[in-house]
């Protein structure tokens, strides 16, 4: 089963105070970033610190993301070279816009494992789509490595590409979301929605979290602890709902205890999308036990 | 029979009636701070008590020993309810000779600093707020002159904190001096003939009124964090305090409460009201230092009655002013241990703060991870030693320093009265406990035992230097009921 991803909370890669315990949250993704929020003076501090936190901090299984400056800047190469060593789980790619993107970075990726005896293919990644070209491109970048477990909208440069700005109503997002949601989908990937910056407006962030949710989207990219509580609740499937999700599964096993080829519930057949959101369901209610995979 | 009444030996003893000249009677009590200073014939070894319900808006405190080290007093012995950053720099009339020996529930910044580095040669002795009240009606401390700020006083001493252009609230810890001091003097910057109602110092227990240009500034009176928090840390801990709370079905109607000030506690609050709102749950009493926040919930019918023995900002002092369920208490009646009654007793649930606390949980309100003084008492053992169920919050490091560590520096509330813990990191319960450990359990409540919370703390941020004591005790600390808990030592 894929991975929970409804939060994926920023951490500044040069805040110490914020990365030596920012697991306490229980996000379901941490992604220290190195590129936007951290300045070019403080470059290479953020990188030494989050390395070294990767290294000693005990982040309780909670899937850990370094977000890396793209190649194309003096401090890509330098990220990677520092940071794939540490072995995160996963390396974020911003502004990604083709497929050779994440071809480029895979192989350097690659490179770097082979040279620290870590298994070839371990470090995942992750691209953020940020432009009209990325969004245009959104199914082949998303198809472009075995690596890449999910991609995620990055808005605000996007609405600037596009020469418009946000609005509460997320309008200008409309397509964007749908061809990163469907590009996901297709690739069978996690699929992440932008940022919503306005972290006192909890009511506005809210609005947004639950259209998501109704597009399709896996979760959302956070920029504060405060926000995640709010994710989880409205992700988190109504009693009805688990209800139901628990009947389809002892319906299952039932037939599979009885060999039997058609299962119903209640009269009604029970088939594969119905047994995958049931699975879904659960998953979010936090009662399915089953391993999760190594990130796919 | 022996005759007993002897009509000629009473009216011997008693005097006949000759008249009464009214234009001979007093006009009032009012006299400068200077008359009354020298009509008291402050000296040697006597003991003035001040209050600190301006906090760090105080005045008063400052106009009275500077008029004292004018004159050349020496040895005397400061008693007020607490020392605030406004008496900072009273380790000049230490160093004058004037000030000999202190008794408070807190001393912090330069004031603490000064102590701790050795300059007075008496300990400071730190008191509870309900140790405070035990010490002075038991008689074991004497106050030879109260000097008590208020907002508003009449000519004969009819006084309250509430109105006027000063206020502070309460005056719950004078309330206490005012009836056990050898003479009391009010003062304020709002003197008026018409008498004071309502009034919280009734004029018989003053000896003088005294009119100053401020007796105090109003804004200052704001402690600690009386927004609500923002910062995620503390909202973790506050919500995971309100859902312990919860667990242990505290939320009942008629249940009384405490809940400090600072960032968590306040949050703890704003959590409790969701769940009391939701249940449709009424408190019976709120008990403490009154914030707004409280003064809502009581304004909103969620909270019956507000007990308030110091008000922590403006909002509070309003409230106490104009709702009549909001109720101005004594340091006696609040926490004084030999007092049976005390309201502290029947506290269901009080949530405290800490700057250590350790695997015993014993906790230090009152010195620094440098050793140094910087804290306060305040009510911290008399509320924990009452109430039900004691909740300590504090995030496991600040920083760079662990909270929660192997043995706290100095002990101020023994660990026998402190049932939970909740930090940023997870949740230990006292194992004397076990009921509640039980019944968390129950509820699955993740709790981790307070020697993992030690472990983890110890992995962040590692086994600090040891502090370099010196010999001399600088501090004693007693517990409510008088006997010592801990000492304080010099730090060099």
């Amino acid at each position: 089963m894929e991975k929970l991803r409804r939060t994926m909370l920023y951490v500044p890669g040069n805040n110490p105070a914020m990365i030596k315990d920012i697991y306490i949250y229980q996000p379901d993704s941490i992604m220290f970033d190195l590129e936007d929020s951290i300045s070019l003076a403080e470059k290479d501090s953020a990188r030494f610190l989050v390395s070294e936190a990767l290294t000693n901090v005990d982040y309780l299984g909670i899937e850990t993301v370094v977000r890396v400056n793209g190649l194309d800047t003096e401090f890509g190469l330098a990220d990677l070279e520092c940071i794939v060593k540490a072995q995160p789980d996963v390396i974020r790619l911003p502004k990604t816009e083709t497929s050779e993107d994440i071809s480029e970075m895979e192989a350097i990726i690659a490179r770097i494992e082979l040279e620290n005896n870590i298994p070839v293919g371990k470090t995942k990644m992750f691209a953020a789509i940020e432009s009209a070209k990325g969004v245009l491109n959104a199914y082949s970048i998303a198809t472009s490595s075995k690596r890449l477990v999910g991609i995620a909208l990055g808005a605000e440069d996007y609405v600037t590409n596009l020469r418009t700005n946000r609005s509460p109503e997320g309008i200008e997002l409309l397509f964007a979301r749908g061809q990163i949601l469907n590009a996901a989908r297709a690739a069978n990937i996690s699929a992440i929605d932008t940022i919503y910056s306005d972290i006192e407006n909890e009511e506005g962030f809210r609005r947004e979290v639950e259209h998501i949710k109704q597009l399709g989207f896996d979760g959302k990219s956070i920029i504060n602890p405060r926000q995640i509580d709010i994710v989880h609740e409205i992700y988190a499937p109504k009693p009805k709902e688990i209800e139901y999700a628990l009947q389809v599964i002892a319906a299952i096993q039932q037939a599979e205890k009885e060999n039997s080829g058609v299962i119903s519930l209640n009269g009604k057949m029970i088939d594969k999308p119905i047994v995958e959101r049931a699975e879904r369901v659960l998953q979010l209610a936090g009662i399915n036990d089953m391993e999760q995979s190594d990130g796919r | 029979m022996e005759d007993r009444y002897d009509i000629n030996e009473l009216l011997k003893e008693k005097g006949t009636f000759t008249g009464i000249d009214k234009s001979k009677r007093k006009k009032n009590k009012v006299r400068s701070l200077k008359y009354v200073i020298d009509a008291l014939d402050i000296k040697d070894g006597m003991t003035i008590s001040f209050h600190h319900h301006f906090r760090n808006g105080d005045l008063l405190a400052d106009m009275v020993l500077e008029l004292l080290d004018k004159k050349g007093t020496k040895n005397i012995t400061i008693f007020p309810s607490s020392l605030t950053t406004a008496h900072d720099h009273f380790g000049q009339y230490i160093q004058s000779g004037l000030i000999s020996r202190i008794c408070t529930s807190g001393i912090r910044d330069r004031l603490g600093e000064d102590i701790s580095s050795g300059m007075l040669d008496t300990p400071v002795i730190i008191r509870s707020h309900g140790g405070r009240a035990r010490a002075i009606e038991s008689g074991e401390e004497k106050i030879d002159v109260a000097f008590i700020a208020v907002a508003h006083s009449d000519v004969n001493g009819n006084a309250n904190g509430f109105e006027g252009v000063s206020p502070c609230g309460s005056l719950g810890y004078s309330m206490v001096d005012m009836k056990h001091a050898d003479k009391v003097v009010v003062v304020s910057d709002l003197i008026t003939e018409e008498i004071t109602i309502p009034f919280s110092v009734p004029s018989y227990n003053v000896d003088y009124v005294v009119k100053v240009e401020k007796i105090g500034i109003k804004e200052k009176i704001m402690s600690g964090a009386t927004r609500l928090t923002t910062n995620p840390k503390e909202l973790l801990i506050a919500k995971r305090t309100a859902d312990i709370i919860e667990a242990l079905e505290i939320i009942k109607e008629n249940f009384t409460f405490q809940t400090g000030t600072g960032g968590s506690s306040l949050a703890v609050t704003r959590f409790m009201r969701d769940k009391m709102i939701e249940k449709k749950i009424v408190a019976d009493f709120a008990l403490g230092g009154i914030t707004g926040h409280i003064v809502r919930l009581h304004e909103e019918g969620l909270v019956r009655k507000l007990l308030d023995v110091q008000c922590f900002d403006l909002d509070a002092v309003f409230s106490l002013k104009n709702n009549i369920r909001h109720f101005e208490i004594d340091a006696s009646f609040y926490a004084n241990p030999e007092n049976p009654g005390c309201v502290v007793n029947k506290l269901d649930v009080v949530v405290l703060s800490a700057l250590e606390i350790d695997r015993n949980f014993d906790v230090n309100v009152m010195t620094g991870s440098d050793g140094i003084l910087r804290g306060a008492s305040g009510g911290h053992c008399d509320t924990a030693a009452g109430s039900k169920i004691c909740i300590v919050t504090s995030p496991l490091v600040r920083g760079r320093i662990a909270t929660v560590k192997d043995k706290v520096l100095n002990i101020v509330t023994p660990g026998s009265t402190v049932d939970i813990l909740v930090t940023d990191h997870g949740t230990a319960v006292n194992p004397l406990r076990k009921d509640i450990m039980a019944l968390l359990k129950e509820k699955k409540i993740p709790i981790v035992s307070i020697d993992t919370l030690v472990e983890m703390a110890e992995k962040i941020v590692k086994k600090p230097n040891p502090i370099v004591y010196g010999d001399k005790v600088v501090g004693v600390i007693e517990y409510r009921d008088g006997s010592i808990i801990d000492l304080v030592k010099q730090v060099i």
